[in-house]
């Protein structure tokens, strides 16, 4: 190699190096950009305050990485939300009625928190049922459970909101609220809720067979049948691990208000879909990562935050964020471009 | 022979005719690899260019530089005396040169005529395809092709051989004048591929240039009339027809004797290992069975090989021993264990294992690397306590890669850079790791070089030796009678023949092939 194409390659190889870098360097950016502009942007009130809302985009994000690396999608997330935390505040404000006895049980926290978490894992069961045993389109399956789930959630209360989610001493329901609120070594639950499941995700994902099943289904379905994978079952687990995690975000939002409203969680399956996409997780399954999917919750985090901060008007919000959104997927294909090209030339 | 070694690019073989297209010190880099070293090559109308190599030696790569889907890293391309860019699939069409690739590349969900089109729709002048026009070619194309298939039937319900019928009449109806063919007989029957000869020639009467390539020498050789091996991303000899031979081909490609085409079988036949009984598979679509109450058992230490026109059962057969038609009825037992209502995985757990036919669709993850690949079927032997071991991993697939010789740089790349031969070992590995008691292989050497296939031959006598089962299928009857202790043979899904030792003749076996068309004619006269 001459010493002229060397050159032509390092530049090129730290173009590279930029571009697989560039979730962190967009997320560096940002921050630094809207620190620049906010001077409460970098205040620990602020910080705490993002860093909740990105650990719900996360979690969120977390569930829909498994189901979009084997080639599907849920549109249900939000709503799942919404109904679990109508679960937990039915469940800590009624009880449970058991009408042949005229009696209504009051559960523990925990066990309201199994039965919230059970419940979103009894929808993604649901959804992985209509995908793989009826074949109904992901797509349009988790579009129906979009409605079927809030609905339920609407129906539980009659519409109506569960305002005190505190529990009572007497019946020994209290502590709710520590979920979503509790301040551990500095930072709140939430945040090492998300930095738990980061972990527990990536180990699944790169470390097990069901990770690495997951993303044979992903790439070929067809093969991984001739492979032994128990598609239909990979699939259907991909839309449980998704609806529990929706139920604990659910949850989350629920003890950090004191109460559930059947609409909490709208739309937050497209914001939840961006995360994985702005990750770099290829939305025909098979390629992608659960760290992509935290540094991205963590973009559109620091973004929505800071547009607020600055006080850029709610529309312009509206058209960057999307903007950022097609931006990252354009980036990923030149990436993927550059590499072939870069490691062309080192051979 | 002698004059047939040329080295690099020295003095062009005396030919009388211009070359139509040439290429001129033709460098490909690929990551880890060079595909091809400083090529030059010319290409002759009116004559069926054959180009040799084994398994990632850089046919394809050359190919996909003619026909404008890769550019070369240094060179250029010469037609007709002058320097040419052909840097897109289009541009290569413009200036005639079709091509037909090596893997699939039909739209299955789309009808035969709209495959043939595909991307060169006949259109009005506001955009609206003609679709009669368009039928009516596709029809007469066919036609020239002897297939009575229906052009407007979705390509996913034909056969992978018919599909590949469907590829080559999309370049047929382009009238080129360069027509490159890569391993087109891959999945065609004999009658198919004799089919496909007489087109040949009557493409090279008209003068058009045909470059072929082909792992099947027999054919090559038979219809070649110009010969260049690659080795190494390298041209390493040329010659004429004359010159050309089957051990001179085999010397350049790899340097192999030719007599070691197929390894000894020799072979003391062990216990049951698995029974079939009444094995039906009915037709989804009218009267009777793809699978015809098939009955037989197959014994440890043994190499069966299946034989059998196109249609008659073969794939459908492995595929219902397998596990993957639901529809499938009779009893199976394995190593003496019932195993009727075991789903895939139980199976492969219980010792059976099958590679399938199409490696694109069937055999591989194309988005996971070549040893994430290799071990997707075997992960439970790679696990401490739940956790894949990335050191036990590691060790099983390079050990595979040293056993079938797999080329590669990394077992880190992706499985779709490797070349065509090479995934196929790739899927052959991932069978083998699961360490099965019957291993099931559905033409096993398809695309694969020579030298491969004897490493294929070779591993399926070791497995066979180490009392394991060998069912396999070819459609080259030469693999089928070399390589088998036993050759079962189907005709319309009935198991018509089941010859073993000095009773496996040519004339028996392809007698059993149309023993039913013989009966059923008999019946309704
Ligand atoms: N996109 C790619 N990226 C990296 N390496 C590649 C790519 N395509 C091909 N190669 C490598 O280039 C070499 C030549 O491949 P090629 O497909 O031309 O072989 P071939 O002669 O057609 O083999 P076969 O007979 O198996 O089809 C192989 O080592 C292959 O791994
Ligand atoms: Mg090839």
């Amino acid at each position: 190699m001459t010493g002229n194409q060397k050159i032509i390659s390092s530049t090129k190889s730290a173009k590279l190096l930029l571009l697989q870098m560039r979730a962190y360097l967009a997320l560096i950016l940002v921050v630094a950009v809207f620190a620049a502009l906010s001077p409460t942007f970098l205040t620990t009130s602020n910080l705490v305050i993002m860093a909740k809302q990105v650990a719900i985009n996360a979690i969120l994000g977390i569930g829909m990485t498994y189901v979009i690396l084997s080639a599907g999608i849920d549109l249900s997330v939000g709503s799942i939300a919404g109904l679990s935390g109508m679960v937990a505040g039915w469940l800590l404000t009624e009880g449970l009625l058991l009408p042949m006895f005229g009696v209504s049980i009051f559960f523990n926290v925990w066990v309201v928190i199994l039965i919230a978490l059970m419940t979103g894992a009894f929808v993604g069961a649901i959804n992985g049922f209509l995908i793989t045993k009826l074949n109904v389109a992901p797509f349009i399956a988790t579009l129906g459970m979009l409605y079927v789930a809030r609905g339920c959630a609407m129906l539980i209360s009659g519409g109506s909101t569960f305002p005190n989610l505190a529990g009572r001493e007497s019946l020994g329901n209290t502590g709710f609220l520590v979920l979503g609120n509790e301040i551990f070594l500095g930072l709140p639950l939430p945040i090492w809720l998300m930095i738990a499941l980061t972990i527990i995700g990536t180990i699944i994902a790169r470390k097990t067979a069901f990770g690495r099943h997951v993303y044979a289904v992903g790439g070929n379905e067809e093969s991984a049948k001739f492979t032994g994978i128990r598609v239909n079952r990979i699939k259907t687990l991909t839309y449980v691990i998704s609806g529990v995690c929706a139920a604990l975000v659910g949850l989350i939002i629920a003890s950090q208000l004191g109460a559930a409203h059947p609409a909490t969680g709208e739309m937050y399956e497209l914001n939840a879909i961006a995360v994985v996409v702005l990750g770099g997780t290829s939305l025909f399954g098979g390629r992608g990562t659960i760290t992509g999917t935290i540094i991205g919750a963590f973009v559109i985090g620091v973004l929505e935050n800071g547009m607020v901060l600055i006080g850029m008007s709610e529309f312009w919000q509206i058209v960057v964020k999307g903007l950022v959104i097609i931006l990252a997927v354009v980036v990923d294909q030149w990436q993927q471009k550059i590499q072939h090209q870069t490691l062309a030339e080192s051979a | 022979m002698a004059n047939s070694e040329i080295s690099n690019h020295t003095e062009p073989m005396t030919v009388s005719e211009k070359p139509v297209l040439s290429a001129r010190e033709v460098t490909k880099k690929y990551p880890g690899t060079v595909a091809l070293d400083n090529v030059d090559l010319d290409i002759y109308p009116g004559k069926v260019n054959v180009i040799l190599g084994e398994n990632g030696a850089g046919k394809s790569t050359l190919m996909k530089i003619f026909a404008g889907v890769e550019k070369p890293t240094n060179g250029s391309l010469i037609l007709d005396g002058e320097p040419v860019r052909i840097n897109s699939p289009g541009k290569a069409l413009e200036n005639g040169i079709g091509i037909i690739y090596q893997e699939l590349t039909v739209c299955p969900n789309l009808s035969v005529t709209e495959n043939i089109f595909l991307a060169r729709e006949i259109k009005n002048r506001f955009g609206v395809v003609n679709q009669k026009k368009q039928r009516n070619i596709s029809a007469e194309t066919l036609k020239k092709l002897e297939q009575p298939i229906n052009p407007d039937m979705p390509v996913s319900q034909l056969r992978v051989g018919q599909q590949q019928l469907v590829e080559i009449a999309r370049s047929l109806k382009d009238n080129v004048r360069i027509l490159i063919m890569d391993e087109p007989t891959s999945a065609l029957s004999s009658k198919e591929t004799s089919i496909l000869k007489e087109i040949i020639s009557d493409l090279t009467s008209q003068g058009v240039a045909v470059i072929y390539i082909s792992h099947k020498l027999d054919e090559c050789l038979e219809i070649g009339d110009r010969f260049a091996v690659l080795r190494d991303g390298k041209l390493v000899a040329q010659a004429e027809r004359k010159d050309a031979s089957l051990s001179w081909i085999i010397k350049h490609m790899a340097g192999k004797n030719p007599d070691e085409l197929y390894p000894e079988t020799d072979h003391k036949t062990g216990k049951a290992m698995l029974k079939a009984e009444n094995l039906c598979l009915p037709r989804t679509e009218g009267e009777g069975y793809l699978v015809d109450h098939a009955s037989f058992t197959l014994h440890s230490g043994e190499i069966t090989g299946i034989y059998g026109l196109m249609g008659a059962g073969r794939t459908e057969l492995l595929e219902s021993l397998f596990g993957l038609h639901k529809l499938a009825t009779g009893s199976l037992f394995l190593d003496g264990k019932a195993i009727d209502g075991f789903t895939i995985d139980e199976r492969i757990e219980n010792g059976l294992m099958l590679i399938p036919e199409d490696r694109q669709k069937q055999g591989l993850i194309q988005t996971l690397s070549v040893a994430e690949n290799m071990t997707l079927s075997s992960l439970k032997s790679y696990q401490k306590s739940g956790f894949i071991s990335n050191k036990l991993e590691k060790i099983a697939v390079n050990d595979y890669i040293k056993k079938l010789l797999i080329r590669l740089s990394d077992p880190g790349q992706p499985v779709v850079t490797l070349s065509g031969g090479n995934q196929q070992k790739v899927v052959i590995a991932k069978c083998m790791l699961t360490n099965p008691k019957v291993l099931m292989m559905d033409e096993p050497t398809r695309g694969v070089d020579v030298g491969a296939k004897y490493d294929i031959f070779k591993i399926m006598s070791d497995f066979a030796a180490r009392d394991t089962s060998v069912l396999f299928t070819s459609s080259e009857l030469r693999e089928i009678m070399e390589m088998s202790d036993r050759v079962l043979v189907l005709a319309r899904g009935k198991i018509t023949a089941d010859l073993r030792g000095q009773d496996i003749t040519e004339k028996a076996i392809l007698d059993a092939c149309v023993i039913r068309n013989k009966e059923e004619k008999r019946k309704s006269a």
